[in-house]
C-alpha cells in the first residue's frame, strides 16, 4: 500500500507530462505542532512527495542550512519517535506520501523493527538513509519489506557503474541521483557530465530518476528535470520555510509543470 | 597460525565496524581497501615504511623499567613502553606515516584529516611536510583554545587549520568535518583518519601500522624479562595505541589486556568519555560501535581533561573485544589521571600526556592486587608537554604564581 501510494504520485505526475517535485523539510524545525500544515502547504502547492528529514546530532552527509535546521530541531527535543507520532495523529488528512531521510543510528536506536512498524502506522512511505551503503543494507532491508517501506538507494557521481546498476535495480519508490560530490546546499552550477549521467540513469532505471543536492532555482529545476523524472529540493526549501517564505516555495514547486515556462535568468 | 581474523571481508568485527558512509564515499574506501591489501603484499611498500618507522620517526622505542616508580608502588615491576619519544611526541606518527606513504601510492596528493588534542594533526601535518603533500586539518574550537600551540605547530609544518565550530567544538565534530571535506574532495583527497574508528578498512589500517607497539613490546619485555608480562594497559579515545598495543598479544591468553577509557568528572556525573562503560551500539563516522549518545540515537557529548580521548565513539574493534571478554575495560577519572601525571614525573622525570596517564593512573591500581615477581606494561602513548597548561590551571601553579 505504502509503496503503491509513491507509485500513483508519480504515476499522476508524469502521466501529465509534468515533472515530480520533492520538497525536503527538517522535521521539527518551527516545532513539530507546524508539521501538519507545512505539509499540507506543499501538498497544496503541487509537491508530489514530501521528503521529510529527521534531525541528527552528526549529519556528515549535509551541508550548513540543514544542519542548522537540525540543531534547531533538536533545541526543540524533537525526536524520531515524536515524529513517527505527529505524523500518525494527521496522517487522514493529507494525501501526499512522506519519506522520512533518517541518518541511520536514530533507526538503530529505535530498533529496526519497531521502528519499521512504526512507520508504517504513522503512513510513512518510504525512507532514505544517507549512510547506509548496499554493502550494509541487510541490516533493514528484511523490516523494512514486511512492513512495505520503500528504501530508496541514493546513486553519486563517483559510483562506478556496475554500482549504479545495482543501485538502480535495488531502489524502490524512486532513484536518487546526487547530482553533487558533495553534501546537500545550494550551488550556482552544476558539472558538465550531469546531464549525461541523469539520462544514464534514467536508461538503467525502472523507477523514477530525481536529481537532488544543490538544485535551489526554479532554473536548476527545470534544467535539472530535463534528463529525468524530477528533482528533490532541501536545503533551499528549508530556508524558505524558516524565512517564511512560501511564494520563493510555491514558484520552485510552478517550475516543475510543464505548463510553466523556462524563467528568464 | 592466528586463531583471532578481524575483521571479515566486509570489515566486519564480530557485530561491529562495517562501512556505513554516504555512496559517495564508497568508491573511495572501496578503493582505499584495494591499494591498502596491496601495499601490504609488497615487500618494498613494507620496507619503506620500516625505513621511515627507524630513521625518521625514530624506532624501536625502548620499553623502560620504571623502577622508582614500581617502588613507589611497592608491587610489580611495571614496564613503560615509550611511544612519547616518538618524533611527535606520540604514537600518532606511526598511523600517519603509514598512511601518507599509501596515499603517495595511490597517486594522491592532497590530505585531509581530524585531530582532537592536535598531536593527530601536528603528526599528519609532519608526514605531509616530508612527502610534500597538501594537508587540511580539522580541529574544533574549543580543542584549538586548549591546544594553542599545536595550531601553530601544524601551520608552521604548513598546513592549513580549519576551526570546527558546530557541536561542542571537540573531536567528533571534527571528524563530522573532515567526513564533509573528503565527501567533496574524495577524487584527490585522502583522508588520514587518526584512530582505530570510520568505515572499513580504517579500522583495520590503523590498527596494523599502531601495532608496530605491540609487536616490540612483546619481543623487548621477553628478551628483559625472559617472559610475557601479566598484565598490559593502554589508554583510549578511539583507541589506537590501545589497539596497536593489544593486537599482537590477543592470542597470548594468559596476558590481561586492559583498556582504560577517560572517566571524566566520575561516570556517576554523566561527564565522561568512557563509552564501553556507559554507551551502546550505534552508528557514527562510518562504523557500527559503542557510542555515548540519549534514548533516541543522538549522540551526546564526551568530557575528558584530556583532549585525545575526548570522543564519544571508540574502535570497533574494542567493541568486539568487550564483547567476547579478552579485553577488559575500565575507567579512570580526571583527578586520578592528573595524580598519576604528577607522581610519574616526579619519581622518573618521564612527563606522561594526560591520555597516557590514565594508563599509568590504571596500572597503579593493578599493582595494588599483583606482586614483586609479576610485570605490567604500560603504554605510554605521548609525552606531556603539550597538557602543561592544562595540568598548571587544574593543580594551580608553580610556587611564584
Amino acid at each position: 500500500m505504502s509503496k503503491q501510494l509513491i507509485k500513483q504520485a508519480f504515476q499522476e505526475v508524469l502521466d501529465q507530462g509534468d515533472k515530480a517535485f520533492v520538497p525536503y523539510i527538517m522535521a521539527g524545525d518551527g516545532g513539530l505542532d507546524s508539521l501538519e500544515e507545512k505539509v499540507q502547504f506543499l501538498q497544496e502547492s503541487g509537491a508530489t512527495i514530501v521528503e521529510l528529514g529527521v534531525p541528527f546530532s552528526d549529519p556528515v552527509a549535509d551541508g550548513p542550512t540543514i544542519q542548522e535546521a537540525g540543531i534547531r530541531a533538536l533545541k526543540q527535543g524533537v525526536s524520531l519517535r515524536a515524529i513517527l507520532e505527529k505524523l500518525g495523529q494527521f496522517k487522514e488528512n493529507r494525501s501526499i506520501p512522506i519519506v522520512l531521510m533518517t541518518y541511520l543510528n536514530p533507526i538503530y536506536a529505535y530498533g529496526v523493527a519497531a521502528f519499521a512498524r512504526a512507520c508504517r502506522t504513522a503512513g510513512v512511505s518510504g525512507l532514505i538513509i544517507p549512510d547506509l551503503p548496499l554493502e550494509e543494507e541487510n541490516l533493514v532491508v528484511k523490516e523494512l519489506q514486511a512492513n512495505d517501506i520503500a528504501l530508496i538507494r541514493l546513486a553519486s557521481l563517483t559510483s562506478p557503474p556496475d554500482r549504479l546498476k545495482e543501485l538502480a535495480r535495488r531502489t524502490e519508490g524512486f532513484l536518487y541521483a546526487v547530482t553533487v560530490t558533495g553534501t546537500t546546499g545550494t550551488r550556482a552550477t552544476f558539472q558538465e557530465s550531469l546531464q549525461e549521467h541523469l539520462a544514464s540513469l534514467k536508461n538503467i532505471c525502472q523507477a523514477p530518476v530525481l536529481a537532488g543536492f544543490g538544485v535551489s532555482t526554479p532554473g536548476h529545476v527545470k534544467e535539472l528535470s530535463a534528463n529525468c523524472d524530477g528533482v528533490v529540493v532541501g536545503s533551499k526549501i528549508v530556508d524558505a520555510l524558516h524565512q517564511n517564505n512560501r511564494e520563493e516555495i510555491k514558484t520552485l514547486i510552478a517550475a516543475a509543470s510543464s505548463k510553466e515556462q523556462a524563467p528568464a535568468e | 597460525m592466528k586463531t583471532y581474523q578481524q575483521p571479515d571481508i566486509q570489515g566486519h568485527f564480530g557485530s561491529f565496524g562495517g562501512r556505513f558512509v554516504p555512496e559517495t564515499l564508497m568508491p573511495a574506501v572501496l578503493e582505499l581497501e584495494k591499494a591498502y591489501e596491496a601495499a601490504m603484499a609488497d615487500p618494498e611498500f613494507v620496507d619503506q615504511v620500516d625505513y621511515y618507522f627507524k630513521q625518521y620517526v625514530g624506532r624501536e622505542t625502548p620499553l623502560y623499567y620504571a623502577e622508582n616508580f614500581s617502588n613507589q608502588l611497592g608491587g610489580p615491576k611495571i614496564y613503560l613502553k615509550r611511544e612519547d619519544l616518538n618524533h611527535t611526541g606520540a604514537h600518532k606518527i606511526n598511523n600517519a606515516i603509514g598512511q601518507a606513504l599509501l596515499t603517495q601510492r595511490m597517486g594522491k596528493k592532497k590530505v585531509v584529516a581530524e585531530t582532537g588534542a592536535g598531536q593527530h594533526g601536528v603528526a599528519t601535518a609532519t608526514v605531509c611536510a616530508l612527502l610534500g603533500l597538501d594537508c587540511v586539518i580539522f580541529m574544533g574550537k574549543e580543542d584549538i583554545r586548549r591546544q594553542k600551540l599545536n595550531v601553530f605547530r601544524m601551520e608552521l609544518l604548513g598546513a592549513r587549520v580549519e576551526s570546527v565550530d558546530q557541536g561542542s567544538g571537540t573531536l567528533k565534530d571534527a571528524v563530522n568535518e573532515a567526513l564533509r571535506y573528503w565527501v567533496t574532495n574524495v577524487e584527490d583527497t585522502h583522508y588520514i583518519i587518526g584512530s582505530v574508528v570510520g568505515p572499513h578498512p580504517f579500522p583495520k589500517i590503523v590498527r596494523d601500522f599502531q601495532s608496530v607497539i605491540g609487536i616490540e613490546t612483546r619481543k623487548q619485555i621477553i628478551e628483559q624479562e625472559g617472559k610475557l608480562p601479566e598484565a598490559v594497559v593502554a589508554c583510549i579515545g578511539g583507541g589506537s595505541n590501545s589497539m596497536g598495543m593489544f593486537y599482537p598479544f590477543v592470542e597470548d591468553e594468559r596476558v590481561e589486556l586492559h583498556g582504560v577509557e577517560a572517566g571524566g568528572s566520575g561516570i556517576e556525573t554523566g561527564k565522561h568519555a568512557a563509552t564501553l562503560t556507559d554507551g551502546k551500539a550505534g552508528v557514527l563516522h562510518g562504523t557500527l560501535s559503542y557510542l555515548l549518545q540519549d534514548e533516541n540515537g543522538q549522540v551526546t557529548e564526551a568530557h575528558s581533561i584530556s583532549a585525545g580521548l575526548d570522543y564519544p565513539g571508540i574502535g570497533p574493534e574494542h567493541s568486539h573485544l568487550k564483547e567476547t571478554g579478552r579485553v577488559l575495560y575500565d575507567s579512570i577519572t580526571d583527578t586520578e589521571a592528573l595524580e598519576a601525571l604528577q607522581l610519574l614525573t616526579k619519581t622518573e622525570g618521564i612527563m606522561p600526556a594526560l591520555e597516557s596517564a590514565h594508563a599509568v593512573a590504571y596500572s597503579m591500581k593493578l599493582a595494588e592486587k599483583m606482586d614483586a615477581s609479576e610485570t605490567i606494561v604500560v603504554c605510554l602513548s605521548g609525552r606531556g608537554d603539550k597538557d602543561v597548561d592544562t595540568v598548571r590551571s587544574a593543580i594551580g601553579g608553580s610556587s611564584y604564581e
